[in-house]
């Protein structure tokens, strides 16, 4: 019985040590401020994910990690913040101190097209203020090696003649995969049933599965399944290399749209430019590496590098273009 | 494959990946055993570490953490009536009143043995069965989906043990709960009453630990006493050999109990909480004493445990054959594979096979580690927590949910919800509603949605509803099921005419 009371003397000890610690860490964090302006960063950084483990933003965001320490000389906390296709997190965002101790992967269209849609998603797209932008998903539109399409000719003839009939996967409503299906439908004179899912991976099982006949999909996928696939056309302006060489763009096949998400990191609203800076200059070194580039290009992703500036004004542009898609398309 | 199979044996073998399994399967009792902390969140942390290794090490050490965590679920639930992590809910149920009854440490050496017993039989499909079994996975669509929560919702007759009125009502509940915030499927917004942060929807475990833990923390403040234990410890000679005498005798209870978990393992998008909880029903259902059930009977937590774990090979054969994670923490592990250069499919068992089969092997001797880890941790804790005094254990408790809720997504507003529904819990539970149904409701309320919707945009397509819900093969079997579980009591009687509860 000794030891046992013992072990609960222990156990209370280490409660209030808990406890201690907890009510002492304010303080040290204070401390930690007043330093940091003069040299950024000096303690940990939270690199939020708006999506759930396991998904794309997470796993480049999780092959940044190691590189970005070293780095910054700090550690990078990756955090998942997933709910409501990534708004929870931007969110959440918007209201974080802006002191560069908080980033988080933003993504397009996403950012784009929640404030349009919704009375209030919580953030505007210019609330969060791009950093660096270091990927590109084209999205590409495929059907089952052994089902009845063999070529986007005859699959948008057939769904001519039989409107709807064709169900169409993607990873949600609102989404990339749905902006790409609603430019199709608009640029071919079509029409399909969208099947929605909660994300990439339900709706990739869906297709394989043989419940949706066609699904709209981010390349990395494409990549991963390929052997049980056609991919009918690609959303890139060129070949989509090294993976796909022998797979037409749309615009190839006549039908002028491209379509892709891309990825890159934000950060609250009023965050120094100094502090933009230093974080645009680890995520270049970080994405120039070719270690980076070669394990993305496996994976099936495309590197591509905007900085802060530049990537804002891919945002606005491609802000405009959707607001006017949505618009012609009587989404808005 | 035979040509493998001794040398991922001798791999397992070797020092280092050895020292990585019981580093992983200690690592993840521990996690498991935390409220809020989950078997996904464990290894999304460690991914990062895994590059750096070769990959037979990462995989083992991720492997051994995911057999661990899952596993170490049943410590909270047991003994603090608060799953650990979702898959244990259904251990709660008969767990804690085991517990109660002074049967901690007999309730966790159930637990622990029957977890290897369903690891190992889940292992065994893996090995043997994986092309067929993910051959049926990629069967399950939409109308399936919503047919199996059609049939899981017939659990609440189950888990209302007391009034089937209050449990329905508690399901509705979880329901409406689960319709909070962007609807899966449309993109609305619902019931945010303005709050961006309800977008999201109510988590599942932060609700999980609110109505499970709260409502138990704050009985026991009332009923604080002289002298209250809230559970209590009492020593008994050869709880080991008791235990697996138990089981011997129950051979049909454990490998239905695997093979329920197996199945709803490969199933893309359901998890081993539903694994549990199919399999606790059907324990009930098959049992000569329902009526023991929810009152601290072993077979409980027997069903509970074997399947859960049996559920984490079975989330891995979709995986590792077709690219397609059966549950949450094996999404986080396709990600890891695609970096470390293995492609799931046929690449994995012919270029890569020795490092997957290595992995697969490693498997089973991680859920071998489980029972002396166990069955020593469970001796400890339950002693442990059984001396604790309430004035120190309850707020104790609530300092690891707020810490749990948080944990999850970092996001205050879970601690929130934690809370409110811990209240909402307190009441009910003197109201007479169990936390059970609710919970099922918000389990379930998504999935279903998402198959009825999916299903309807479907039929529409091919010109039929009808069709897409009642023509296809999986569709009858779930329906047919769906209506023997909910008729079961009438049936019951029908059957055994002279038994009477």
């Amino acid at each position: 019985m000794k030891s046992y009371k013992s072990i609960i003397r222990i156990a209370s000890f280490s409660f209030a040590a808990c406890l201690i610690a907890l009510l002492g860490a304010p303080i040290l964090f204070a401390e930690g401020e007043r330093e940091e302006v003069e040299k950024y960063p000096t303690r940990n950084i939270e690199y939020i994910i708006p999506f759930n483990p396991g998904g794309q933003s997470d796993i480049t965001a999780q092959y940044q990690k190691m590189d970005l320490q070293a780095d910054l000389g700090v550690n990078i906390l990756i955090k998942h913040m997933p709910g409501a296709g990534g708004a929870v997190a931007w969110a959440n965002l918007v209201k974080a101190k802006p002191d560069g101790y908080t980033i988080c992967g933003n993504n397009i269209p996403h950012i784009i097209i929640q404030p349009l849609v919704r009375d209030n998603a919580g953030y505007e797209t210019d609330q969060l203020i791009p950093v660096y932008m270091f990927q590109t998903t084209p999205i590409g539109l495929a059907v089952l090696k052994d089902g009845r399409f063999k070529n986007l000719d005859q699959f948008i003839d057939y769904a001519r003649s039989n409107p709807g009939e064709i169900t169409i996967g993607g990873s949600g409503t609102h989404s990339g995969h749905h902006l790409a299906l609603l430019q199709l439908q608009k640029l071919a004179g079509v029409g399909f049933t969208y099947i929605p899912s909660t994300g990439a991976a339900p709706s990739v099982a869906n297709f394989l599965g043989g419940h949706t006949e066609a699904l709209f999909a981010n390349s990395n996928d494409l990549v991963l399944h390929r052997d049980k696939i056609i991919v009918l056309a690609m959303g890139t302006d060129d070949r989509f290399l090294p993976h796909l060489p022998d797979t037409p763009t749309f615009k190839e096949l006549g039908i002028d749209m491209t379509a892709g998400i891309s990825r890159g990191v934000c950060v609250p609203p009023g965050t120094p430019d100094d502090v933009i800076k230093r974080l645009e200059k680890a995520f270049e070194a970080v994405c120039e590496s070719d270690t980076f580039v070669n394990k993305m290009e496996e994976l099936g992703f495309l590197v591509r590098k905007l900085k802060s500036r530049e990537f804002k004004a891919f945002i606005d542009g491609k802000r405009e273009e959707i607001i006017d898609t949505l618009k012609e398309l009587g989404e808005l | 494959m035979q040509t493998y199979v001794w040398s991922s044996i001798f791999n397992i073998f070797q020092p280092i990946n050895l020292m990585f399994i019981i580093l992983g399967v200690g690592s993840g009792i521990i996690v498991g055993a935390l409220p809020g902390l989950t078997a996904t969140m464990a290894i999304a942390l460690l991914v990062p570490f895994t590059f750096a290794m070769a990959p037979t090490h990462g995989l083992v050490l991720l492997g051994g953490i995911y057999v661990g965590a899952i596993y170490g679920g049943c410590f909270s639930a047991i003994l603090i009536n608060t799953p650990g992590t979702p898959s244990a809910i259904a251990t709660t149920f008969d767990g804690y009143p085991m517990a109660k009854k002074g049967e901690a440490y007999r309730a966790i050496v159930a637990a622990t043995i029957s977890s290897v017993i369903g690891g190992l039989i889940g292992v065994f499909f893996l090995i043997f069965l994986s092309p067929p079994l993910s051959r049926a996975s990629l069967k399950f669509g939409p109308p399936e989906f919503f047919w199996l929560t059609a049939f899981g919702l017939t659990i609440i007759a189950t888990l209302a043990s007391k009034s089937i009125l209050k449990g329905l009502i508690g399901g509705a509940f979880g329901l409406l709960v689960s319709t909070i915030g962007i609807s899966p499927i449309g993109g609305s917004v619902r019931f945010t009453f303005g709050t961006v942060s309800l977008q999201g929807g109510i988590g599942l475990i932060p609700a999980l630990i609110g109505f499970f833990c709260i409502p138990e923390v704050l009985g026991m403040i009332e009923r604080k006493g002289k002298h209250y234990n809230v559970i209590s410890y009492r020593t008994q000679k050869n709880i080991i050999k008791n235990v697996l005498l138990k089981l011997l005798k129950k051979p049909i209870l454990v490998l239905r109990s695997a093979i329920i978990g197996t199945i709803v393992g490969i199933i893309p998008g359901a998890g081993g909480n539903i694994a549990g909880l199919v399999s606790y029903n059907e324990a009930v259902r098959a049992s000569k004493h329902p009526q023991k059930f929810g009152r601290g009977i072993i077979d409980g937590v027997i069903a509970s445990e074997t399947s859960n774990n049996a559920e984490v090979s079975g989330s891995l054969i979709p995986l590792l054959t077709l690219g397609i994670p059966g549950a949450p923490p094996a999404a986080v592990l396709l990600g890891a594979l695609l970096l470390q250069g293995m492609r799931p499919g046929a690449d994995l068992f012919t270029v890569h096979a020795s490092v997957t089969y290595t992995f697969i092997f490693s498997l089973i001797l991680s859920n071998i580690l489980i029972l002396p880890m166990g069955i020593y941790s469970g001796k400890l804790v339950s002693k442990l927590i059984t001396n604790i005094p309430v004035a120190f254990l309850a707020p104790l408790v609530v300092f690891l949910t707020i810490i749990g809720s948080f944990s999850i997504h970092n996001n205050i507003f879970d601690v929130y919800v934690m809370l409110f529904f811990g209240l909402i819990g307190y009441v009910g539970k003197k109201a007479g509603f169990g936390p059970g149904p609710i919970v099922l409701g918000i389990i379930l309320g998504k999935i279903c949605e998402q198959g009825l919707v999916q299903s309807i945009l479907m039929g529409k397509a091919a010109g039929s509803i009808f069709k897409i819900f009642f023509t296809r093969p999986i569709s009858l079997i779930l329906i047919f099921l769906t209506i023997t579980s909910a008729g079961w009591p009438l049936i019951r009687k029908y059957l055994g005419g002279t038994k009477k509860r």
